[in-house]
């Protein structure tokens, strides 16, 4: 079946150091995401002409831009035109980040509007202070509705790192690509081993994040 | 009732919302002890009103004073106003995220700084007044709408205002919920405390109020006792919204 391959030398352990770029290229661009993402998404709720304007440019060049070809301009064209030498897994980080900002910042924007006005004024009403209220009574409420959200997006990119090969970057899916290559000869039948593999690893990393999604769904709501 | 102590008093106040006047020329003196019930039409400024007293809303000229001191929504005081003012809203408005037992005792302990023990104790003797002590660790949601809006009359009490805002507090309920509310409400009344208090429960008004105002397009059109007010009216146009809740076979 190809599973044998993976026992030969230090097959497996370089799939899992691939796993672990794939990851970290992840779990980077979503932490700057969800910082930008809240920065962004409070913004826009302020509903001023520009700002929305602005971001709305922005998050259709997101949606509608393959991330492949963000990729692609970003590592190939903008450093080259720009004189940069950017790493390869810097522009990966680069273009998750810019769009996952974009999604974490729409979806901070429907939390914040979606609390309803009268949960300000009843606590305004008890006398608490605008901090207050919002540390107390209306952050409380956001970080519920947005984390189901926001894992979401944690395991969609996590799943779309499998594109940063195309600019060279050796994650998971190449290490395998590399290793039934390599053994071509001696177990031509290797690709549905590693592959399957990579398969199983994608599933163990994605399926706990989304597990607690759906936990913390359940408790919050 | 004029011995007693002037508590609130509202002097001339005007708001608008851009061209559109929704009160105009309201002056009023509540007195300690005092319980006021407005009635009037849908849209006649009942609840910008109440909204106003403890500074929701910010006036477009007037001055309202509690004890004294000047409502005013952008001065730095206001937070200390409205512990004074309790208020109370139609869609209750408990924080979802928080249970019974939380929402009564966060504004104390954060706002007043009071301490939790102490305000524990209190909350489970107002709650367990309201007939909820088995819910304070449910969350809203868990909750009937006429036991919400218990809780969120206990949450406004435990600040110990020295006036109480009632605004439409049954409107959202189902019939049989409407009776546990304003029973709660009647037991304040008995109390003595000082109520202003919105409604369209004109048996309710008639039986809690020391007096009704009517409120017609932004104006005070009658502020009398609740027998003159519901027996005889003096205008045409109390006479008109009060036969709006009869109901008779013709």
């Amino acid at each position: 079946m190809g599973f044998e391959v993976l026992l030969k030398g230090t097959n497996f352990i370089r799939l899992l150091q691939g796993l672990w770029v794939a990851l970290r290229i992840s779990l980077i661009s979503v932490g700057i995401s969800i910082v930008l993402g809240i920065i962004l998404g409070t913004l826009m709720s302020l509903k001023k002409p520009v700002i929305t304007a602005v971001s709305r440019v922005y998050l259709e060049i997101v949606r509608i831009m393959p991330q492949m070809v963000l990729l692609f301009i970003v590592f190939f064209g903008f450093s080259k035109a720009m004189g940069l030498n950017l790493p390869a897994e810097a522009s990966a980080i680069i273009v998750f980040s810019f769009w996952g900002t974009a999604e974490m910042g729409d979806l901070v924007r429907g939390c914040l509007i979606s609390i309803p006005v009268i949960q300000y004024e009843s606590s305004y009403a008890l006398g608490m202070s605008k901090t207050d209220t919002f540390i107390h009574v209306i952050i409380p409420q956001i970080i519920r509705r947005l984390i189901p959200l926001s894992i979401n997006l944690i395991t969609r990119m996590i799943k779309t790192t499998s594109l940063v090969m195309m600019i060279g970057i050796v994650e998971v899916l190449k290490v395998g690509q590399q290793i039934i290559e390599a053994n071509r000869k001696s177990s031509p039948h290797a690709a549905f081993g590693v592959f399957a593999t990579v398969f199983l690893l994608y599933f163990l990393a994605c399926w706990p994040i989304s597990r607690l999604s759906k936990y913390l769904e359940k408790r919050w709501s | 009732m004029s011995t007693e102590k002037e508590i609130l008093k509202v002097e001339h106040i005007y708001k608008k919302f851009e061209d559109l006047s929704v009160l105009e020329d309201i002056s009023l003196t509540v007195h300690e002890g005092e319980i006021i019930v407005i009635v009037g039409p849908s849209g006649c400024g009942k609840s910008t009103f109440l909204r106003c007293l403890n500074g929701l809303e910010e006036t477009s000229e007037g001055h309202i004073f509690l004890d004294g001191e000047a409502v005013n929504p952008l001065s730095k005081n206001i937070t200390a106003i409205r512990q004074k003012i309790g208020m109370v809203f139609q869609s209750y408005d408990l924080f979802p995220h928080k249970t019974i037992l939380e929402n009564v005792i966060m504004a104390p302990v954060l706002v007043q700084k009071r301490k939790k023990d102490e305000v524990k104790a209190e909350a489970l003797k107002l709650l367990e007044r309201v007939g909820l002590s088995s819910k304070i660790n449910n969350f809203p949601r868990q909750l009937s709408g006429g036991q919400k809006q218990r809780v969120a009359i206990v949450r406004a009490l435990i600040m110990h205002p020295e006036v109480l805002l009632f605004d439409e507090v049954t409107a959202a309920l189902d019939p049989e919920m409407v009776r546990e509310v304003l029973d709660v409400m009647l037991d304040l009344a008995k109390q003595k405390r000082t109520m202003l208090i919105v409604t369209h429960e004109m048996a309710f008004a008639r039986a809690v109020a020391d007096r009704v105002i009517f409120l017609d397009g932004g104006h005070i059109v009658e502020d009398s006792d609740p027998k003159q007010f519901f027996d005889s009216p003096r205008t045409e146009r109390a006479r008109k919204f009060l036969s709006t809740f009869e109901f008779e076979e013709k």
